[in-house]
């Protein structure tokens, strides 16, 4: 197979940092080659260099073995290299082909400036058949499912012919079936004879679609290995730097009495006549599809939809929760899974979003008590060892572990006793991941209930002490964790008959 | 590693100047306004002149004060200068019929707080962008002082009450009494209560806020009371020291009340802004409006000037934020 790219000797100084230190890096033509490492360990900065974001301050570039200068983004696309980056970058109020189209509208008359919509119609058409999608070129993106989405995105980056395509995590935000949409895309495309730089944090992914892996590790190139050589333990040893030995930590507890239950529940965001229970000690993990109403039965407990029916108890007792101001007084606390919009105020810094929920009660008649506040940040600093210079660093800075942590800590200090966890690891590195999963099973020790919306199946199947299924607003499976298997919690979640046994 | 060694030096030494000169870059600034102005106006450097600046700036810096507030929770408040107006003649009618002048400044405050406070619901309940409810509530306070004044001034000649914008005391004028608590009160309120500490937390991301069990609702009607009390107090401010309330009084105020804030360090995106640094906006303003007219210069170039400086000022203070 031939070389497409050759990066050599690659380095890349920021003030007081090395963020690259003399990275190889290597890609064949129709070769899918996955690109692992923790955050920091200097994936971005590579593939930003690559893109032309960023300048490379050591270091050589070849295409085809010829030598390149990528000075900026427009150079890069135009060298055929094009990226689809993981936060979507589409303007949500218009179609889909002009997106697809944004910046290179082709004119159907210069001298007035008319575009030619007909073309770009049909060329959006022809380009999504042939990735099988099934919306039409003016569909409002801001109207499509965020998988739809990604999608658009990637007809985007397909449509300048380009020879390497640079996907960072685009499966975050997808379900299994997409995911496997996707796959089969990504298959054309190395048939087509395309090159894939592909990132993601799904470890059990990587294997099924990837060829070649490299791994960084705090900006030094680890290992380039092909895919199979090197099984899961030694690409997380690899990206770690030691092993890790019980990726779910998760114990046998004893479980205590009823804490939470929900009857009949149904809220104005379109679930149906949910009920369950759950008691101390245990995690109940809820599995479904994306805008299968998982999130919405946790934002409805919460008082964060509006519920239009059901009853809610907390210890046997019924409470009525209209807020989220109401549930945090029951002592239910809601990790969601945009921690950066909805789980910090990320302009405010760790001792201020640890104290968020309880400022009110710290203050001595309106006035903050400033010493309270530094106590109670510290302790729980101390407590879930979150990795931060000092209490009044910006919470933005974080590390996503760390920031998921500041989140826990401010239900911990707000004394909650009811956690609904919204995918709990996303985004998060794989040692940081086992952290968070060791801070869920000590909540369940200390007689917590929890909730734990999920879309990565080990997570579900290896954490949960029970399991529900959702589909369209409907529970339609429940499972015991010892009887779980994955095709039937996906059977279910497809909205597949209802196989659960109680 | 020996020569970057060296370089990291040098550049600790600029960047320790940089830090210096950013965190003092407002008294640098106001000093120089003054150097400047006192060489090329004879009349400028003089106790006179400088109580009749803090005189002049005392009502822009009260409504700027009120912005600061709003414009932290990510809001805008375009009606404290028709509240202004509309809390000033219903005071200076009272007056007319021979009121007291407490019960006066206390109704010119109510009305103030309620017209903020139909703001705040009209933002938190209805949902409305604080530009359109607050620009509605701009027509219709002004509407209300045209209507009720027949469009005429009222004559304010109760002593009592035009003290408050006319008298001194130890020759500290009243407008700079009342702007000085106005301002240790809402500096403190800001700093160091609760309350404070969540408009910044609304500001930065109301979601969040919310889902950590703060009453996001509750506090922004507050808030937007709060900027309706405080056009009260400015309105009591202006028309004691006109002794007179004309329905037309605090046009465009608004417009400078914002730019003081935004001068100041507050972000329309929400989540900043400071007291102080309103404080030194509505004095660059008030300086340089001061200058200007010791110059000679006309007023209509004199637009033209306050409008380069806001654009500089939170062009500077952009770059600020960049280097931090």
């Amino acid at each position: 197979m031939a070389k497409v790219l050759q990066m050599k000797n690659i380095s890349k100084f920021f003030p007081g940092v090395k963020a690259l230190d003399n990275v190889d890096f290597s890609l064949d033509s129709g070769e899918i080659h996955v690109l692992a490492g923790e955050n920091g360990a200097g994936k971005s900065t590579l593939i930003k260099i690559l893109s032309g974001a960023y300048q490379k301050s050591e270091g050589e570039i070849f295409l085809h073995g010829q030598k390149v200068e990528i000075n900026n983004p427009i150079k890069a696309k135009k060298l055929g290299i094009n990226v689809i980056y993981q936060e979507l970058e589409l303007a949500l109020n218009m179609t889909v082909m002009e997106n697809i189209f944004l910046g290179k509208l082709p004119l159907s008359n210069r001298a007035f400036g008319t575009v030619d919509f007909n073309k770009i119609y049909q060329e959006t058409k022809n380009i999504l058949n042939k990735l099988g999608l099934d919306f039409t070129p003016n569909a409002l993106v801001g109207d499509l499912r965020v998988a739809d989405q990604q999608m658009v995105e990637i007809a985007k980056a397909l449509l300048g012919n380009p020879e390497i395509l640079i996907m960072d995590e685009p499966t975050s935000s997808l379900c299994d079936s997409e995911i496997e949409r996707l796959f089969t895309v990504m298959n054309d495309l190395k048939k087509a004879d395309k090159s894939i730089i592909f990132i993601s944090h799904r470890m059990e992914e990587l294997w099924e679609v990837g060829d070649k892996i490299s791994i960084l590790r705090s900006g030094k190139m680890i290992t380039t290995e092909s895919l199979d050589e090197i099984d899961e333990n030694g690409v997380t040893t690899a990206m770690v730097g030691k092993e890790i030995k019980n990726k779910f930590p998760k114990q046998k507890l004893n479980i205590g009495d009823e804490v939470l239950k929900v009857e009949n529940l149904s809220s104005n965001k379109g679930i149906k006549n949910i009920s369950f229970k759950v008691n101390a000690g245990e995690i109940l993990g809820i599995s479904g599809l994306v805008g299968s109403g998982r999130t919405e039965i946790l934002r409805a407990i919460f008082g964060a939809d509006k519920i239009e029916e059901g009853e809610i108890y907390i210890k046997s007792k019924r409470v009525k929760i209209n807020s989220p101001n109401d549930a945090v007084k029951y002592g239910i606390g809601l990790i969601p899974e945009d921690r950066k919009q909805q789980g910090l105020v990320l302009d405010l810094n760790v001792k201020d979003n640890i104290t968020l929920s309880i400022l009110k009660k710290l203050a001595k008649s309106g006035v903050l008590n400033e010493k309270k506040m530094k106590e109670v940040s510290k302790e729980y600093i101390d407590k879930l060892s979150i990795k931060t210079p000092n209490m009044n660093f910006k919470s933005k800075l974080l590390s996503g572990g760390n920031q998921q942590k500041v989140v826990l800590a401010k239900w911990l200090c707000a004394k909650s006793n009811v956690f609904l966890f919204d995918e709990p690891t996303r985004g998060i590195d794989v040692g940081a991941k086992v952290e968070v999963y060791e801070l869920m099973i000590e909540l369940a020790k200390n007689g917590a209930a929890i909730i734990m919306v999920s879309s990565e199946m080990p997570e579900i199947l290896n954490m949960s002490d029970r399991i529900l299924v959702m589909h369209e607003g409907e529970i339609t499976g429940k499972f015991k964790a010892e009887d779980a298997k994955a095709e039937n919690i996906l059977n279910c979640a497809m909205g597949g008959e209802l196989s659960g046994n109680k | 590693m020996v020569t970057s060694n060296h370089s990291t030096n040098t550049n600790n030494h600029l960047s320790k100047l940089k830090n210096f000169t950013y965190k003092y870059i407002y008294l640098v600034i106001i000093l120089i306004f003054v150097v400047a102005l006192t060489i090329l106006s004879p009349h400028f450097f003089s106790y006179n002149n400088f109580i009749n600046i803090f005189r002049q700036v005392s009502v822009n810096f009260i409504l700027g004060v009120a912005l600061t507030y709003v414009i932290i929770t990510a809001g805008i408040d375009l009606s404290v200068g028709s509240i202004l107006a509309f809390a000033g003649v219903t005071a200076g009618l009272f007056l007319r019929t021979g009121g007291n002048f407490i019960v006066a400044i206390l109704i010119a405050l109510l009305i103030g707080s309620i017209c903020g406070l139909i703001n705040g619901v009209l933002v938190a309940k209805a949902k409305l962008a604080p530009f359109i409810a607050t620009l509605g509530m701009m027509s219709i306070a002004r509407g209300l002082a045209l209507v009720v004044t027949s469009g005429n001034s009222i004559t304010i000649d109760n002593a009592n009450y035009t003290f408050l914008g006319s008298g001194n005391i130890y020759s500290i004028p009243m407008p700079v009494i009342i702007a000085i608590i106005v301002l240790i009160i809402s500096s403190f309120i800001l700093r160091k209560t609760w309350f404070g500490r969540y408009l910044y937390a609304i500001g930065g991301s109301h979601e969040a806020s919310r889902l950590s069990g703060i009453k996001v609702d509750k506090l922004i009607i507050f808030t937007y009371t709060i900027s309706g009390f405080l056009s009260g107090v400015a309105a009591v401010v202006l028309t004691a020291r006109l002794w007179s309330a004309p329905p037309i009084a605090g046009q465009g105020y608004e417009l400078d009340a914002i730019a003081a804030a935004v001068i100041g360090g507050a972000s329309l995106m929400g989540g900043k802004g400071k007291i102080l640094g309103t404080l030194y906006g509505a004095m660059v303003i008030g300086i340089i409006r001061n200058g200007l007219n010791l110059l000679g210069v006309s007023s209509f170039l004199q637009q033209v000037v306050i409008g380069v400086i806001i654009i500089l000022a939170v062009f500077l203070d952009k770059m600020r934020n960049k280097n931090e």
